[in-house]
């Protein structure tokens, strides 16, 4: 099909996928290949379909059309309990953590271990401390519940909790949204060190482009469920792209309208 | 014309969407219940539910069976009076509650506390995408937080009843023995008399069936909630209304099927 998966098979390959809600398309014929130990960061407004894109990848959404596969197998032809087994091969920090808020700390963190039936019950708060030490915290924070936590520490717990079952692949949701710049790069550089360390596929979504650079391999434009654009992270400044110019500008005028009523 | 025809598309989008929603609620009743039976099971959930349902409602039964066992005491005094029959008061008691005030009463209060904080909590956890999460950390949500729930409603309301059933009772005693006059052991020996094996059933069937309501309402609305704190605050608000009017309706309808000879 194109020549760049002649070298590696890539570990998530997207081949048009469609999403609509009602008459609004969300997704609008996506390709997308991400090679394996790569950091692919999406870039894009918000309502630009990123969160809806990571969500079909999870299995949270069911796209309208189009394949999904990883590591070769499509996702979405595979019975529901294969789909379970490969979706527990997948890490996710959500946007505002998501953590348990009835569940102390530990109890979050080893959440998918316990369930997965990969720890005992007993080993559990130990587990949790070393798991939290990996992301510069405490292992006395595991005694915490998460509303004692400030926003950037539940962002370290949310991904303590993604990398515990050491998942090949990590889907980060604006990590830095809602941090200062300060912690926002702290997150960034943990969120390096555990993919490095995993050695995982990562996904991250972010309109943070400071955030983007640092994490980020390679990305990609998403612009009304379309991608506009896909190159170097590191050329998202200078990218000689209408779209992302603006949108890495912050620039009223150019491709990009603002629908401001939907 | 155009009236006419707006008014039947109208009903039509409106009978439509009805039809939609107890679909809706049927097959998450249904995967709700399949859930109870399959493996993996969380019994700690299950217990913490439990407690909060039952253990933790019994001050609010136990007060709202007591003083409606001594308002009946009362109230049919002043009827029965009039025609020499004081010395019904004990079997009516006795029937009313554990006929309908236990069940009724039990589950309109359970509703109340339990149903809307289900709602509440499984809606926040919807909004908060912590739903979400436990579905990306191997865990079927439905498993997680619907099936233990609906167990726990279903076992903790006939326990519930048992003991609003005794305590109506004892109200209706209290009642009659201090207030009314009568002497404590011709009220017991008249109250054992009329208790009859066949309402206290019927009354713990109608909880098993109302404990089922009360939790599927909570789970089901909070788990569709959407839109924020406005969102959680409605569905808190349906799970509650739309229980307590099942409830009755599935009251009447039980009470017409068992005892309307």
């Amino acid at each position: 099909m194109d020549q760049s998966m002649t070298s590696a098979p890539p570990k998530i390959r997207i081949r048009d996928l469609h999403k609509s809600f009602g008459d609004k398309k969300v997704l609008d014929g996506i390709s997308l290949d991400v090679p394996p130990g790569t950091s692919f960061v999406i870039i894009g407004g918000s309502g630009s379909g990123k969160s809806v894109l990571l969500r079909c990848i999870l299995g949270l959404m069911t796209p309208d059309s189009g394949s999904i596969e990883i590591d070769g197998e499509d996702v979405l032809a595979a019975p529901a309990k294969r789909r379970d087994q490969l979706r527990s091969e997948i890490g996710m920090l959500f946007q505002n953590g998501a953590l348990f808020d009835s569940l102390p700390v530990w109890e979050n963190v080893t959440f998918g271990l316990l369930a997965l039936n990969k720890l005992a019950r007993t080993d559990a708060r130990d587990k949790a401390g070393a798991i939290l030490e990996q992301v510069g915290l405490a292992p006395s924070v595991g005694d915490l519940f998460p509303s004692e936590l400030s926003g950037g520490m539940q962002k370290r717990v949310g991904l303590a909790r993604a990398i515990a079952a050491q998942p090949d692949i990590l889907f980060f949701d604006e990590p830095t949204t809602g941090l200062d710049p300060i912690m926002g790069a702290v997150i960034d550089g943990l969120i390096v060190d555990c993919v490095k360390k995993l050695g995982s596929t990562a996904i991250a979504i972010t309109h943070d482009m400071a955030s983007a650079q640092r994490i980020g391999d390679e990305a990609a434009m998403l612009y009304r469920g379309k991608l506009v654009w896909q190159g170097a992270a590191a050329s998202l400044m200078q990218s000689g792209n209408d779209y992302v110019d603006q949108f890495t500008h912050g620039r009223r005028q150019g491709p990009i309208t603002m629908e401001l009523r939907r | 014309m155009d009236m006419v025809l707006d008014l039947v598309a109208r009903t039509g989008r409106a009978t439509l969407s009805l039809i939609r929603s107890a679909g809706a609620l049927a097959l998450f009743a249904l995967a709700g219940l399949s859930h109870i039976l399959r493996p993996p099971f969380y019994g700690r959930v299950f217990v913490r539910t439990f407690l909060e349902t039952g253990f933790f409602s019994l001050p609010v039964v136990a007060l709202t069976a007591l003083f409606s066992g001594g308002v009946i005491a009362l109230q049919s005094y002043t009827g029965f009076a009039q025609y020499h029959a004081q010395s019904a008061i004990a079997g009516i008691v006795v029937l009313a509650v554990t006929r309908e005030l236990g069940p009724v009463l039990a589950g309109l209060m359970v509703a109340g506390r339990v149903g809307a904080a289900m709602a509440a909590q499984i809606g926040t956890m919807r909004v908060t995408d912590q739903i979400d999460a436990l579905s990306t950390l191997s865990t079927n949500p439905m498993k997680y937080l619907v099936a233990p729930r609906l167990l726990a409603g279903m076992i903790a309301l006939p326990l519930l009843v048992l003991v609003a059933d005794v305590l109506g009772v004892a109200g209706g005693f209290t009642v009659a023995v201090v207030k009314l006059g009568f002497s404590p052991t011709a009220y017991i020996t008249a109250t054992l008399n009329s208790v009859k094996a066949m309402d206290v059933t019927v009354g713990l069937v109608k909880a098993t069936l109302f404990g089922f309501l009360i939790t599927l309402m909570g789970c089901y609305y909070g788990y569709n909630s959407k839109g924020g704190a406005e969102g959680v605050g409605s569905a808190t608000t349906s799970a509650v209304v739309v229980a307590s009017i099942l409830l009755l309706a599935f009251d009447y309808l039980i009470t017409d099927l068992f005892f309307s000879q």
